[in-house]
């Protein structure tokens, strides 16, 4: 056997045959008779898809829990009978080690690093397929009972209806659950990994240092041994390039380009401009990527030497920021539009009655009434902006610098994760771990952003409800 | 009917959206010292006619307006008419009170602080006392000047609007059905503002209530699918109406 996979299609397979039964029992209840309402309680769909259910959602998350807990167990066992002297000791080893097993079992090694992985690839081989084999039979057990139970309970009477409906709520439950979990189960990670970091390297320094420079050598003897693990310059290059410059940039395009949107385009206008404006919204973040690096990048370089800066650099906070600015424009401008269309056109009519031109209207009624809408749709655009990784990493570079110079390089929080934990890497460095910290950091910022955003936004909407 | 020397005139006025028609050649003289009312039966174009009078109708996209409007004699369609200043001298309220988000003072100041009626915050103060005494508002308001204007009620909300519209001294104030969003309480409180300031400004006032045109009016106007179908003093329009479908309408026989 290889795996819990052909269990899952022979349990899909009978469920279906189940499907099939019930419906047949359904539609022979049927036969002969005059229906009214009340003659059969359910259609004989709800009977197949009752049995069906009954009969697969058991054994299907018996599977699944087993899918998740198997590997452990098997690695426990198979690792238990290794001689001790060879007996992988760290979570890192023993994950290695497991790999090497696997990989000789699959015939998709040639040979092991650990040489006690070799003796062990037959325990490995009976246990799985034990296991396995274990998890078939609880999962087939389960299928049969609950599919004869259900199919037993079949009757004209019978609300099978009722119960599907229940059934798909449960479905319906777990299906909207997994997304949740996973977003758990992600904080947790970055929570337990940043811990060690921490250990590692003091909060303190890591939230107040101004030296990063996390490059530590492999022997101790080497130079530039320790790292440096002050995160202040990765925030200020966040700052500086996703919530400064590139903020510059989009607020009053996205601004201008709303309100001419809403208030002075006409219909037809409107209808074409607006979904070109949203389109670059669709843009690859990477497309913008290049365009920064090769396009953005050197015109900036070369308008910071002609402006006299000797230190502009071929990457640049500048570029990165503007760049960034243009791919934000759409979040500021589909906000502003929608604040902007919210306010009552009662109040623009209002001041046009005054006698006020459209930009009076515009400046002093609608965007102070629309103010709300639009602060939140900035924020939301800051913390795209913050997150934004692949315009960073192409067009201003990796050096972590403290500087307010727009032409120098410099690197956000998460540009820098990918400088981290892209390449050769062991796990438990420090050097790994705080790009878990670093995440943690970012998570939580942009976390805080949006749910303040979107409570701004909120109020606003309920203001004018 | 003709006025000797009026404020407002309409000659062969049409007014389109789109292709469908919604005043249909209309002619009508507004007397300076009088209250005119406009009724009719739901979509009968009283609205729209209002309208006119300050060139609304231009932030319609699709409206068209043909036929003439005098303002003292001065065709408002001419190429050297300024629009901006067109709605200076016709002040309008409209049918639900739409106060800026701003604080009561900011929202009289509004028209004034456009205009530049005020060199000063001194004759800006005064200006706006003048204007919330004048809307009868001032004795409510006095000692809360700096809140929003929509923590009013909405009877003050709109006695409010009109204190904005007054505040810029029009000529001309066009209502649009302004008390159809308020209570009993609060609109006999706007009839008798209005009463108050006619003679003061020439006062159009849409309104589908048959009984405020009978209290609040001195002419009125019936109009019907687009159509001007009798204008006259009110008191004669209401109990002596010439036309059949005038009496059927104030009369309830439809509407």
């Amino acid at each position: 056997m290889t795996g819990l996979f052909p269990i899952l299609l022979a349990v899909l397979a009978l469920a279906l045959l189940g499907y099939w039964i019930g419906r047949q029992r359904g539609l022979a209840m049927r036969r002969g008779l005059t229906i009214r309402i009340g003659t059969v309680h359910s259609l004989p769909v709800y009977h197949g898809l009752y049995v069906a259910l009954t009969a697969l959602l058991p054994a299907v998350l018996v599977l699944a829990g087993w899918a998740i807990v198997e590997e452990r167990l098997v690695a426990d066992r198979v690792i238990a009978a290794v001689p001790v002297d060879f007996r992988p000791v760290s979570e890192i080893d023993r994950g290695a080690f497991m790999n090497d097993v696997r990989g000789l079992a699959n015939n998709a090694l040639e040979a092991a690093f650990n040489p006690a992985a070799t003796a062990v690839v037959p325990l490995y081989r009976a246990t799985s397929e034990a296991f396995d084999l274990a998890a078939g039979v609880v999962a087939m057990t389960l299928l049969a009972v609950g599919g004869i139970w259900a199919f037993s309970r079949l009757r004209p009477d019978f609300r099978a209806r009722s119960h599907v409906e229940k059934l798909l709520r449960w479905l319906l439950i777990l299906a909207s659950t997994v997304a949740i979990l996973t977003t758990f189960g992600i904080v947790l990670s970055l929570l337990f990994e940043s811990w060690r970091f921490f250990q590692i390297v003091p909060a303190a320094e890591f939230l107040f240092g101004t030296h990063w420079s996390p490059q530590t050598a492999i022997r101790s003897d080497q130079i530039g041994s320790s790292g440096a693990f002050g995160a202040v310059p990765l925030f200020w290059g966040t700052i500086f390039i996703g919530a400064i410059i590139a903020m510059i940039v989009a607020v009053p395009l996205g601004l201008m380009a709303a309100i001419y949107l809403t208030q002075y385009a006409d219909a037809r206008v409107r209808r074409v401009l607006k979904p070109m404006l949203e389109l670059l919204a669709g843009v690859p973040t990477v497309v913008y990527g290049f365009f920064a690096a090769l396009i953005v990048a050197p015109a900036v370089r070369d308008f910071g030497v002609w402006l006299g800066i000797s230190n502009a650099s071929g990457e640049s906070a500048l570029a990165a920021g503007l760049v960034m600015g243009i791919m934000i424009i759409p979040f500021v401008s589909s906000m502003t539009d929608d604040a902007l269309m919210a306010v009552p056109a009662e109040m623009r009519d209002g001041s046009y009655a005054m006698g006020a031109t459209r930009a009076e209207t515009v400046t002093r009624v609608l965007v102070p009434a629309a103010l709300p809408g639009i602060t939140g749709g900035v924020l939301l655009a800051v913390s795209r902006a913050i997150g934004e990784t692949m315009i960073v990493v192409m067009a201003a570079g990796l050096a972590a610098k403290l500087t307010i110079n727009p032409f120098d390089s410099v690197t956000t929080v998460s540009a820098q994760i990918v400088a981290l934990l892209t390449g050769d890497q062991e796990f438990d460095s420090a050097k790994t771990l705080s790009a878990f910290a670093l995440g943690l950091v970012l998570f939580i910022i942009t976390l805080l952003l949006n749910i303040y955003a979107l409570s701004v936004v909120r109020n606003y909407r309920e203001a004018y409800e | 009917m003709t006025e000797p020397c009026p404020k407002l005139s309409a000659r062969n006025l049409n007014v389109f959206y789109g292709a469908k028609q919604a005043i249909k050649n209309v002619s009508i003289d507004i007397s300076r010292e009088h209250v005119t009312a406009l009724i009719g039966p739901s979509g009968c174009g009283k609205s729209t006619f209002l309208r006119c009078f300050n060139r609304m109708n231009d932030t319609i996209e699709n409206a068209r307006v043909t036929g003439e409007i005098r303002l003292d004699g001065r065709d408002i369609h001419a190429a050297d008419m300024d629009v901006v200043q067109l709605r200076a001298r016709v002040g309008m309220v409209f049918q639900k009170p739409n106060p800026f988000p701003k604080s009561i003072y900011e929202n009289v100041a509004y028209g004034p602080r456009i205009h530049g009626l005020a060199s000063g915050r001194a004759e800006m103060d005064r200006l706006v006392e003048d204007a919330l005494r004048r809307a009868g508002l001032w004795d409510e308001v006095r000692d809360r000047l700096a809140d929003s204007g929509t923590t009013l009620s909405g009877g003050q909300q709109q006695r409010l609007c009109i204190a904005r519209a007054i505040a810029v001294d029009p000529e001309v104030i066009l209502m649009d059905e302004p008390c159809s969003a308020l209570d009993p309480v609060a609109t006999a409180k706007i009839e008798e503002l209005i009463d108050d300031l006619r003679g003061r400004y020439a006062i159009v006032i849409v309104t589908h209530n048959m009984q405020q045109a009978a209290r609040v009016s001195q002419r009125t106007a019936f109009f019907h699918m687009g159509a001007m179908i009798e204008y006259g003093e009110t008191s004669t329009l209401f109990t002596n109406p010439v036309q059949a479908r005038t009496k059927d309408y104030i009369t309830g026989r439809y509407g």
